[in-house]
């Protein structure tokens, strides 16, 4: 119970303290020293270490069980396993908000200490704009969503955490998501006073570009663990379902991801600063955005947190306050540069930065009207409609194939004005990955002219990578490894979509079912006792056509409380395929009904995800090696 | 004069946004759908509880009354709940009840029916689920009104309760 | 510049004529329970869904196959009895007008500042 008040009153400190730490940044503003007051500094870090010890106490008490925390009555139960009790603490709304407050205060913080070489009044206005956000976060969570309210009588048990929530993947997903998620507030901050000071200039942009790569390496690190976990654990097989939530994260990426490709037109050329901002405040909005979306209940979808309406007019009024206060800077203060270095010639690098911006911004405004549309729509003429899948996979789909031209053509322009090299060797490599396509896919596909063509670029990209990769000597690798890696990405996807196979069927303790050759065999069933959960696993053996055998164990469990029964999948990987067997009960039968997959190149896309944060994160430590 | 205009677009369009946000928060997510246009019953064919015979679904609504359905199944729990209102209802001499067996066993449903009563005129078997759907139901328990002209006029998710039974009262008047 | 948008234009007829192709039945009936909503689950398709509710609609799905139904009558015969929300494909309608069109009419629009600023210096 202690903890409880310890955990407590240090949100409460924490918010004392952006106060004091406005004072004493303003006040210090105007002082004539190049350096911040060593006093901000210091404000700042205690900050940190407050919430933390805000963060740590809710940790405590769910690791103890204390059920006179409302927040671990909850989400928790005494027999949950020990990960899981420190991954409840912000597997729900509050704590959570908890780990927004620590990666808001963490950032800021870290923010003072590495730039010590920036102007200092850029400095402590960043430190404000922060502040005010970190603010905001205090008083949402002390008004609407405290994580340390008081139950009495303290009830035994608790209601428990939904089992579907219980798995590694989801339990370091918020960790990481938040890292780049929250940290686009970073960016927020920074941009505004760098318009305010007049500073959105090629050594600002130096300077942030490598926050902006922190967080877009983490948000594409969360994203892709997301994935995996919707992968074996929810739907069948399934790893983006274009659910809202998943929209919500997927937005400040697409921006984030352009806004990292105009960082390096603004380094060289000194253009494209309003856009920059512009950009800069996007994302961090679509941050806010995202948040009241899931928070607020105002969307229906499998992974929303509390549905409190109360909430979300907070978080409303909240954005909007950041929404307004953004834009009214930008109008206010923005001074349009030079009008002559905005002019960039057709075949230059900047033009195709610029052609990868306008791209991104459709992708964007596909996922953000699909997203929301509902809702206007609702409000308006109280109708209410699906945005699902179809929507997103017919209007971006197509878009990818110019887009992945673009991607394969434009870095091998040079900057100010160009003309393509080796146009012969180009024509060729085109040549080449049309005819792979057209005779891989040729019996594959009924749908045969237009997974050619976007297979075909998909291959163009990943061709001109990698001869960048080996032929050339190692200039701008990093961009070369994350462009290889999302060539790989969609030829992954492509590939894994047309090539996957299902069966499903009922099937009998000591039955086999033949299909194509090939057989599936339920061998027996044993049942297994876990803490919190009863299971009940199926013994299967898999012959393929070659006679191999493969042996699956999916489960089904039957959790103690909630009371939830899971399909838990058994997925074998290799690198060639996943084999993914799920089983569930048929209702009043001794059958079980079973789905077996076969998923060709499943773990090339986490692979191929996986490059795309290496590209990052070598553009993060380039300038050991690089010009 | 190009920048103002630029933000006063900007300025409509935020507030637009945030006045639509504000009122979808008020309304609820979860869809209830409020029958506007009234449906007609569908046609169908379905076995009979007790005759085990195929009834034709003009048959079963062919008098001049209104009538309710209601889904039920002996291992829906709610179903209980509901039943004392259903056997009142029965009572009244302007509806007739009818009864839907969804998913059930026979035997089960036929011990329901003895141990709670009978609220139903004639009762049907839908085994797999697929006349509800027919209705345009979501599950059990459901209960839709029919009106003379044989068309629903308003439908309840979930169990009636007695403010539900008023409301069906003064509906069949 | 007009290049592109022919090219735009091309590319996104094909995307839309892939949805016409699909011949088996299971692989019709896959695709279209995955575009049915389950309405008593959270955001699930009734493809991914175990309740009572996906099972009826799967067996109704079924049903009408065999009895010769098309793709799209099924999903008419759903909408009409649950509502369009019931269709994870959002129909063409006076209601979803600016729904299709509004992202590809901001395409556009970014093309056209593009294309201006890369002319202005002339």
């Amino acid at each position: 119970m202690l903890i409880n008040q310890i955990g407590y009153y240090s949100l409460i400190l924490g918010l004392l303290l952006s106060v004091l730490l406005c004072g004493v940044s303003i006040k210090d503003f105007n002082n004539s020293s190049k350096q911040i007051n060593q006093k901000v500094l210091s404000l700042s870090f205690l900050q940190l270490v407050f919430v933390i010890v805000s963060f740590v106490s809710l940790i405590f008490s769910f690791i103890n069980s204390d059920f006179s925390n409302e927040t671990v009555f909850n989400n928790s139960h005494t027999t949950k396993p020990l990960f899981y009790k420190i991954s409840g603490t912000w597997g729900n709304h509050e704590g959570s908000l908890l780990l927004w407050l620590l990666v808001l205060t963490l950032f800021i913080f870290l923010f003072l200490i590495k730039s010590k070489q920036q102007p200092k009044k850029y400095r402590i206005l960043t430190l404000l704009f922060q502040q005010i956000i970190i603010i905001g976060f205090f008083l949402f969570v002390l008004l609407t969503s405290n994580p340390f309210n008081y139950l009495f009588p303290i009830p035994n048990e608790g209601l428990g955490l939904n089992p579907i929530l219980q798995d590694p993947a989801l339990a370091i997903h918020p960790p990481i998501l938040y890292l780049g998620y929250v940290g686009t507030s970073i960016i927020f901050s920074s941009s505004l006073a760098a318009v305010t000071q007049n500073y959105v200039s090629k050594e600002w942009s130096q300077h942030i570009k490598k926050w902006v790569l922190v967080s877009w390496i983490f948000l594409t690190l969360g994203i892709m663990l997301g994935s995996i976990w919707a992968y074996y654990e929810l739907g069948w097989g399934g790893f983006w379902f274009w659910d809202p939530v998943e929209n919500v994260s997927l937005m400040p990426w697409l921006t984030l991801t352009a806004l990292l490709h105009c960082i390096a037109v603004l380094e060289r050329r000194s253009a494209l600063t309003s856009w920059v901002i512009i950009l800069s405040i996007t994302t961090f909005t679509l941050s806010m955005c995202g948040t009241f979306l899931v928070r607020s209940g105002i969307l229906n979808s499998v992974h929303t947190f509390a549905n409190d309406p109360a909430r979300g007019i907070f978080i409303l009024i909240f954005l909007f306050v950041l929404i307004t206060l953004s834009l009214g800077i930008f109008f206010f203060f923005h001074k349009e540069n030079n009008k002559n270095s905005n002019n960039f010639f057709w075949l230059s690098r900047e033009t195709s930065i610029l052609i990868n911006n306008w791209f991104m911004m459709y992708f964007l405004s596909v996922v953000l009207i699909g997203t929301v549309y509902p809702i206007f729509l609702d409000v308006i003429s109280n109708e209410k409609i699906s945005v699902g899948p179809p929507f997103y996979q017919k209007l971006i789909v197509p878009f990818l194939i110019p887009f992945l031209l673009f991607m394969s053509l434009g870095p091998r322009l040079k900057w100010i004005k160009s003309k393509i090299e080796n146009k012969n060797s180009l024509i060729i490599t085109f040549i080449i990955s049309v005819m792979l396509t057209f005779f891989i896919l040729k019996n594959l596909t009924t749908d045969l002219l237009f997974y050619t063509v976007l297979v075909s670029v998909a291959f163009f990209l990943l061709f001109t990578t990698l001869k960048e990769l080996f032929i050339k000597k190692f200039y701008n690798i990093s961009q070369t490894v994350a462009h290889f890696g999302f060539s790989l990405l969609i030829l992954s996807i492509l590939f894994n979509s047309i090539l996957s196979s299902e069966i499903i069927t009922n099937i009998k303790i000591g039955e086999k079912y033949n299909y194509n050759k090939s057989e599936i065999f339920l061998k027996k069933t044993e049942e297994r006792k876990e803490s919190n959960f009863n299971a009940i696993i199926g013994h299967f053996e898999i012959k393929d056509q070659s006679g191999k055998i493969i042996e699956l164990k999916p489960e089904i469990r039957v959790y103690n409380q909630p009371v939830i029964i899971t399909s838990e999948a058994d997925i074998k990987t290799t690198l060639l395929d996943d084999k993914f067997l799920a089983m569930n009960l048929v209702k009043g039968n001794e059958y079980f009904n079973i789905r077996y997959q076969v998923k060709p190149f499943m773990v090339w896309i986490w692979i191929s995800v996986l490059l795309l944060s290496l590209g990052g994160l070598m553009s993060l430590f380039k300038k050991k090696y690089e010009k | 004069m190009k920048n103002k205009f630029i933000l006063f677009t900007v300025i409509v369009a935020i507030s637009f946004c945030f006045i639509i946000f504000y009122k979808g928060l008020n309304n609820s997510n979860t869809y209830t759908p409020k029958i506007t246009d009234k449906k007609n019953i569908p046609i169908f064919e379905a076995k009979d509880f007790n005759s085990n015979a195929y009834l034709n679904s003009e048959k079963i609504f062919e008098e001049d009354i209104f009538y309710i359905i209601n889904i039920w199944a002996s291992w829906c729990v709610p179903c209980r709940t509901e039943h004392p209102l259903l056997m009142k209802l029965s009572k009244n001499q302007s509806v007739k009840l009818v009864g839907l067996n969804y998913k059930d066993n026979l035997n089960n449903a036929k011990d329901f029916i003895n141990e709670f009563g009978n609220p139903y005129s004639q009762i049907i078997i839908d085994n797999d689920g697929t006349l509800s759907i027919e209705f345009g139901a979501y599950g059990v328990p459901e209960t839709f009104i029919i009106d003379k002209n044989k068309k629903i006029i308003r439908k309840f998710v979930g169990p009636i309760n007695e403010e539900i039974v008023e409301k069906i009262e003064s509906i069949i008047k | 510049m007009k290049i592109l948008k022919i090219f735009i234009i091309i590319f996104l007829s094909i995307g839309f004529s892939q949805s016409k192709s699909d011949e088996k039945s299971d692989e019709m009936k896959s695709k279209i329970l995955k575009n049915i909503r389950c309405l008593i689950c959270q955001g699930q398709s009734v493809y991914d869904s175990e309740s009572d509710f996906a099972s009826s609609i799967k067996l109704t799905v079924e049903k009408k196959i065999n009895e010769g139904s098309n793709e799209e009558q099924i999903y008419e015969f759903l909408r009409e009895k649950y509502g369009d929300w019931i269709i994870f494909d959002p129909k063409l309608n006076k209601n979803t007008y600016i729904l299709w069109l509004l992202p590809l009419l901001l395409f556009l629009f970014g093309g056209a500042i593009i294309f201006k600023r890369l002319n202005s210096k002339k």
